[in-house]
């Protein structure tokens, strides 16, 4: 795909959405029965699932620690959730994103309860159109939740960026898709602890002045009270008397 | 978790004919297939057997034939038993059972010849490469016939990119050419019984394994696995079961 | 009064005179959920009751272990739980075991499953049992099921009362352990299967012992105090 003239026009993204408005949202619980939590999240049409298995024995041993479990989680992309194929297993790309995911999760997952032991967190990107970390992430806080282990706070997450439209003006939209992530001027991942405020996950890259990030900031946590409700929303669904 | 009370539970049932979760020796568990489930793969598939779960997608690229076989196209299977799948699965490269199991579903579709490699090269010398890719979602047993499957109604429903100029354009072609169908029926043997399909607790427990690929009626592939054997008689009637099952399991791949 | 369905963090009630107890936290004057569950609120004591979650080991607790590796002097279990148990040569049985004269293996070897108690958990998790004690044993026939730990409070019922149902309609011997194996032999398998999963279905559920009763009365027959 070339790049596009526009990004945003009539008051419209590429795929018709307002700027703060968020793609279709789907949450599914329990779709892994061999794992103690799972989920699958889609934005649009980015499909993500996640499964944890835990707290468990932790392999290798010298990973062991006395005082608490060691959160872990595994992101990784199925070779034919792209355009062109992955190759598979984790590269470069993937283990970062491992990494500032397990950090995301360590200081509201109360790990210390689980003295020895390792729990973890796998996120399988299914469809890839762009967020998918941050798409993992909510499915991985609802997977975590599914699997009793106990935790402060939910983790919520959304992403934002700055788009253009035909004359060159700037602006910032929440929760964005391939087009957006690949021609916009700045892509924010951006995840707190939903019900104690904190920012546990935040990266960018791109260009974008302080009142920019704000603004953007400020249409992503309105965004994630959205999102945090459809988590708590298919939780407890699981649980309704039918 | 394998304990001996379920070894003799499984036996026990056997001798009667039955087996752990109610099934009868020659019966499958229930089958589905839903293709189409990931866009941004070229063909794709996902394959329900019972509660195991895997998922199957082909990519196609432009790459250089193989030497020895100018101007035909190529043919890649590749399995992930997935950690998110088993708590028994390991993280990292593909063990030795992820191997044999990406080869075996290998076998059973290029030596079927589903996939005429001979229409797969390009004016430029090029050649198509058809990577096929399993995961398991939730792995209970039997995944080969599964991946089988899943590989099967993956590429039987895969569009080919377009290839013009040198460069591969993603936008869905015509159809990647699949002349027929293949399928595979895996047997366990335990305590002298020999049963389709096993789930991960009677796998637990065998004493080895047959998988049986087929097309046409006729066996175009055949592993063997597990510590244990299988004497003439057994095996002569594994091949006549898994014949009766192509049938009922082709219905499977429309 | 059924009780709420609530999320890790979500608030429960408000009030420095409430008491953070099990699956909460204070959070200021917000008494808060740390697991996912069902809110039970009793004299200010307020605690949340798991949905799911692996089972951890306490003191006192029978367990149905699975062996699986024997020591010169400790067999190695699984007790379906992130931490395994160990038992020492000492707590298999009253009998004197000579170590120099026999193996471990003798009594127990890898893959039995035994009836066992929980003696000793300390602060680093490891875990001790004890196969000595009324109704304790090695497992020879019926069969093992496992169900999600979390609802095994609701198999038992109040004052083992759904265990008394079960037997007494379906005649099975049955043993439950707080790990999530319960062990059954003899008479109608097939509806005791039935109804626990049935009550590990809808375990957070009102009127749960009327739905079992209502099946197990049409479905088996009374076979008197089992």
């Amino acid at each position: 795909m070339e790049k596009p003239e526009y990004l945003f026009k009539n008051g419209k993204r590429l795929d018709g959405r307002k700027l703060d408005e968020f793609r279709k949202m789907k949450i599914k619980v329990d779709v892994i029965d061999n794992a103690e939590g799972s989920a699958e999240v889609e934005f649009g049409k980015t499909r993500v699932v996640a499964a944890v298995y835990g707290p468990r024995e932790l392999h290798p041993k010298h990973l062991v620690m006395s005082d608490r479990a060691l959160l872990r989680a595994h992101y990784d992309m199925l070779s034919f959730s792209v355009e062109d194929r992955k190759r598979p297993g984790p590269g470069r790309r993937e283990v970062e994103i491992s990494k500032v995911l397990s950090e995301a999760f360590r200081s509201v997952v109360a790990l210390d309860r689980f003295p020895r032991t390792g729990i973890d967190v796998f996120v399988k990107v299914v469809q890839a159109d762009a967020s998918t970390r941050i798409t993992g992430l909510n499915a991985a806080s609802v997977a975590l939740a599914h699997a009793g282990i106990p935790m402060r706070s939910m983790v919520t997450g959304v992403t934002f960026g700055k788009i253009y439209d035909d004359k060159g003006k700037t602006y910032m939209a929440v929760d964005v898709f391939k087009p957006e992530d690949q021609w916009g001027m700045a892509d924010v991942a951006y995840a707190k602890a939903w019900n104690t405020g904190e920012v546990v996950l935040l990266q960018m890259d791109g260009d974008v002045t302080k009142e920019e990030f704000m603004e953007g900031k400020k249409m992503a946590d309105k965004a994630m009270e959205y999102v945090y409700k459809e988590q708590v929303k298919a939780l407890k669904s699981v649980y309704e008397v039918e | 978790m394998s304990n001996n009370i379920l070894r003799k539970n499984i036996i026990d049932l056997l001798k009667g004919g039955q087996r752990i979760d109610g099934r009868g020796l020659d019966d499958f568990r229930k089958i589905s297939i839903q293709t189409g489930v990931v866009e941004k793969a070229e063909g794709s598939a996902l394959v329900n057997i019972g509660s195991t779960q895997v998922i199957v997608g082909v990519k196609m690229d432009v790459g250089e034939p193989f030497p020895d076989t100018p101007g035909e196209g190529v043919l890649m299977t590749g399995a992930e038993l997935t950690a998110m799948s088993n708590e028994e699965f390991e993280r990292g490269p593909p063990g030795e059972d992820a191997i044999e199991i990406a080869r075996v579903i290998d076998r059973t579709i290029r030596e079927s010849k589903v996939v005429p490699v001979e229409k797969l090269g390009l004016d430029d010398g090029k050649v198509w490469m058809v990577f096929v890719d399993m995961y398991t979602m939730n792995a209970d047993g039997n995944l080969i016939d599964a991946g089988t499957l899943g590989a099967m109604a993956a590429l039987m429903t895969a569009r080919m990119p377009k290839y013009e100029d040198g460069k591969v354009i993603r936008e869905p072609g015509k159809a990647l050419p699949v002349t027929g169908k293949a399928v595979a029926a895996t047997f366990a043997g335990i305590n002298g019984h020999i049963l389709v399909d096993p789930e991960e607790r009677e796998e637990s427990v065998m004493d080895a394994r047959l998988t049986i690929g087929m097309r046409d009626g006729k066996i175009v592939a055949l592993q063997k696995g597990g510590n244990g054997s299988f004497t003439d008689e057994q095996i002569e009637g594994m091949f006549d079961r898994a014949l009766a099952h192509e049938k009922k399991l082709l219905k499977h791949l429309k | 009064m059924a009780k709420k369905i609530v999320t890790p963090g979500e608030t429960i009630v408000e009030g420095m005179d409430y008491l953070p107890g099990d699956g909460t936290y204070r959070s200021g004057p917000e008494i808060r959920a740390e697991i996912l569950g069902l809110a039970d609120i009793r004299d200010r004591l307020v605690k949340v009751i798991p949905l799911s979650g692996r089972y951890m080991p306490k003191r006192d607790d029978p367990v149905i272990a699975i062996v699986t590796g024997v020591r010169y002097n400790m067999w190695e279990l699984d007790i379906n739980s992130p931490y395994d148990a160990m038992m020492l040569a000492g707590e298999a049985t009253d009998r004197f075991i000579d170590l120099r004269k026999e193996k471990l293996s003798k009594y127990f070897s890898v893959g039995d499953a035994l009836i066992c108690k929980i003696i000793r958990v300390d602060e680093t998790m490891s875990v001790f049992v004890t196969a000595k004690g009324p109704g304790l044993r090695k497992i020879t026939d019926g069969k093992i099921i496992e169900v999600e730990p979390s609802k095994i409070p609701r198999i038992i019922g109040k004052n083992a009362s759904m265990i008394k149902m079960i037997k007494e309609y379906t005649g099975v011997k049955m043993f439950v352990g707080q790990n999530g194996r319960i062990w059954l032999d003899g008479g109608n398998q097939e509806l005791a299967v039935k109804v626990i999963r049935e009550i590990e279905k809808k375990a957070h559920t009102d009127g749960l012992t009327d739905t079992i009763k209502e099946i197990l009365e049409k479905e088996g027959e009374k076979h008197g105090e089992a």
